[in-house]
């Protein structure tokens, strides 16, 4: 990939994070190209949820700057970042389970036909969109009308991702989407990632799980303590190298012994 | 993926038809509907189902109809409204008052009336959206608030608990007709002289219209239905009561919402006001008692769940049809009058086990 001749969709420059006396983060530096999955890898605490919060407008950076299109961003709010293309699909996904695929698929964009005061949902465009949508990413709903909490975590994941993306998401950020998911599902979600990156959206996938990471990853940040440990790209770490620096190196390595390396 | 396409077809076609039937909220409230006809049929006076019965049990069902409805709705956004009834009586007085001892004329009454309830609702739902509580706490408090400030105003104006005199203030307006009375008496006329309804001796029919609150009933059962299923804010609706916060952060006005609910609901209240004042031609103090808990009764024997985000207008309606059938049903029967409120009791118990269940089984089994 010729990424460093390409404009990154983002870049976050030395982003530091301040609440109070505790400092979250201490000078990160990120970017995301086009069409490329850069993976977000850290242990509980270092600082990942903090930071695609402030990538997404839902805090605002102490200091730092975060640039799209050479333009400098302030994000006064998660609809702000949303504006600006950033669509974050959260762990709990922002899902209704009793709504149907398509109600929620379009809630807060519904399409409309019709003359005021008599407008209706466009139930057939909405439905027809939403079924070809989610086929994209590889699932074919039984009806546009299933309640969603009648689909497996995985393809819960998939509905919000193809939201995000057909709404014109440019950078996508994924919070732990395989981390309560079965091996299965997670594949899917993998999958789907994949085909996301193919369609030239940058992806920002956060996990703790490194095989995870290398399935779809292009490159790697790993986040310890609120500081970047390095970038890493595709073929020049190894999965025991990644795994050392989120755990910060000793422990992990003793662990590892008396584990047969099986963590 | 051309393996896949025929496995999803034959699973289309195994779970449509029992399942996409389950998966409709009001499918409890049909059933009991079939239940409580098929009791009435084998147990109640013929004369139950014949026309002018029909007519009897309609009649209160539609008046609690408009509330449960509007209930329904503020259920779905994932509220409670338990002043209600009290604005009933409320509404009433904000009726009766300048149009008896004001001498305002009906059409602009009834417009005050309405504007005292618009700003009731919102009231309502800003302070619940404001505070944060339970719209259970703060409605229960405007139960009190409004019966209260119903029988103080009263009594101020007129002495006692009642405003008389309704009818000869309100003259023959067009508008009384509106809100009271029968309707398509003509055609009620022409399918008695027709011989195709039953007559008195004097030829002139038993039931000489429809009368006008079933009217009100089924064509705000249709709008409300229309609005909740097939419409963008219908769609916000469910989302405000399913998850507000999911629903805002996608963009979904949830405050807007809840309180265009808060005030529908108070309107829906003056409805059932000023139809029941011209109806008596009185205001009275206690009027829409216990009716908040007879709305959300309807509303949950109609799908409606309690958690909100979930639940349909038409189920409601059925809801109140069962609920007056079951009402005036008893007096055709030899049943004792006073088991009404254990019927009642026992078929809201059925209906939210079955809804439960119901749901748990539509949800249930990708």
């Amino acid at each position: 990939m010729s990424e460093d001749t390409r404009k990154p969709v983002i870049e976050l420059v030395d982003i530091e994070k301040h609440f109070g006396a505790v400092i979250a983060l201490a000078g990160v530096s990120f970017s995301v190209y086009p069409g490329e999955c850069h993976c977000l890898l850290g242990d509980n605490g270092a600082g990942k949820s903090t930071f695609i919060k402030t990538m997404s407008g839902v805090h605002q950076p102490t200091k730092g700057k975060i640039v799209m299109d050479g333009k400098n961003m302030n994000f006064g709010s998660p609809r702000a970042g949303m504006e600006a293309g950033i669509a974050t699909v959260y762990q709990d996904l922002a899902m209704i389970p009793l709504m149907s695929v398509t109600r929620n698929f379009w809630m807060g964009r519904e399409p409309q036909s019709g003359f005021w005061p008599f407008k209706n949902m466009d139930f057939k465009k909405a439905d027809e969109v939403t079924m070809s949508e989610m086929a994209k990413m590889g699932i074919n709903l039984r009806e546009p009308g299933q309640a969603v909490g009648t689909l497996s975590g995985g393809e819960r994941q998939t509905v919000a991702i193809a939201r995000a993306v057909y709404f014109g998401a440019k950078v996508l950020i994924l919070d732990e989407p395989t981390s309560a998911l079965g091996v299965r599902q997670t594949s899917n979600v993998l999958a789907t990632v994949d085909k996301v990156r193919k369609s030239g959206v940058g992806v920002v996938f956060i996990t703790h799980n490194v095989r995870h990471a290398l399935a779809v990853g292009d490159r790697f940040t790993v986040l310890n303590r609120g500081k970047t440990l390095g970038t890493a790209k595709r073929g020049e770490i190894t999965p025991d190298e990644l795994q050392d620096m989120m755990a910060g190196g000793q422990e992990m390595a003793q662990l590892e012994g008396s584990l047969g390396g099986t963590v | 993926m051309s393996a896949d396409k025929p496995m999803a077809d034959e699973r289309l076609a195994k779970v449509s038809l029992t399942k996409s039937l389950l998966q409709r909220p009001e499918v409890g409230a049909v059933v009991g509907l079939i239940a409580v006809i098929l009791f009435f049929t084998v147990y109640a006076d013929s004369r139950m189902f014949s026309l002018s019965g029909i007519m009897n049990f309609m009649e209160p069902a539609a008046q609690l109809g408009i509330l449960a409805i509007a209930a329904a709705l503020l259920m779905v956004g994932g509220e409670f409204d338990l002043s209600i009834g009290s604005m009933i009586a409320f509404a009433g007085i904000a009726l009766g008052i300048p149009l008896v001892l004001w001498g305002w004329p009906l059409s602009l009454s009834i417009l005050f009336a309405f504007g005292v309830a618009v700003i009731t609702g919102a009231i309502n739902g800003f302070i619940v959206l404001r505070s944060g509580l339970p719209s259970f706490i703060v409605t229960l408090a405007f139960l009190f608030i409004l019966r209260g400030l119903t029988l103080v105003s009263l009594k101020e104006a007129t002495g006692t608990t009642q405003l008389r005199g309704v009818k000869e203030a309100a003259g023959d307006s067009w508008l009384v007709e509106m809100f009271s009375g029968d309707a398509f008496e003509g055609a009620f006329t022409w399918l008695a002289n027709m011989g195709w309804i039953d007559t008195f001796k004097n030829g002139t029919p038993k039931v000489q219209g429809i009368p006008v609150e079933i009217i009100w009933f089924v064509v705000l059962a249709l709008a409300a239905s229309w609005l909740l299923t097939r419409t963008r804010f219908g769609n916000w609706i469910f989302a405000a009561g399913g998850d507000p916060i999911a629903a805002r952060n996608v963009g979904v006005p949830v405050n807007r919402v809840k309180i265009i609910l808060f005030i529908f609901t108070a309107m829906a209240a003056t409805l059932v006001a000023t139809i029941t004042v011209l109806e008596f031609g009185t205001a009275d103090a206690s009027r829409g008692l216990l009716k908040e808990f007879h709305a959300i009764i309807a509303a949950v024997i109609g799908g409606c769940l309690l958690t909100g985000g979930y639940g349909s207008a038409i189920g409601a309606m059925v809801g109140a049809v069962i609920f007056g059938m079951v009402q005036i049903g008893i007096t055709y029967t030899n049943i004792n009058l006073d088991w009404f409120q254990v019927f009642m009791g026992a078929i809201l118990l059925i209906a939210v086990v079955l809804n439960n269940w119901v749901r748990n089984k539509a949800m249930s089994a990708h």
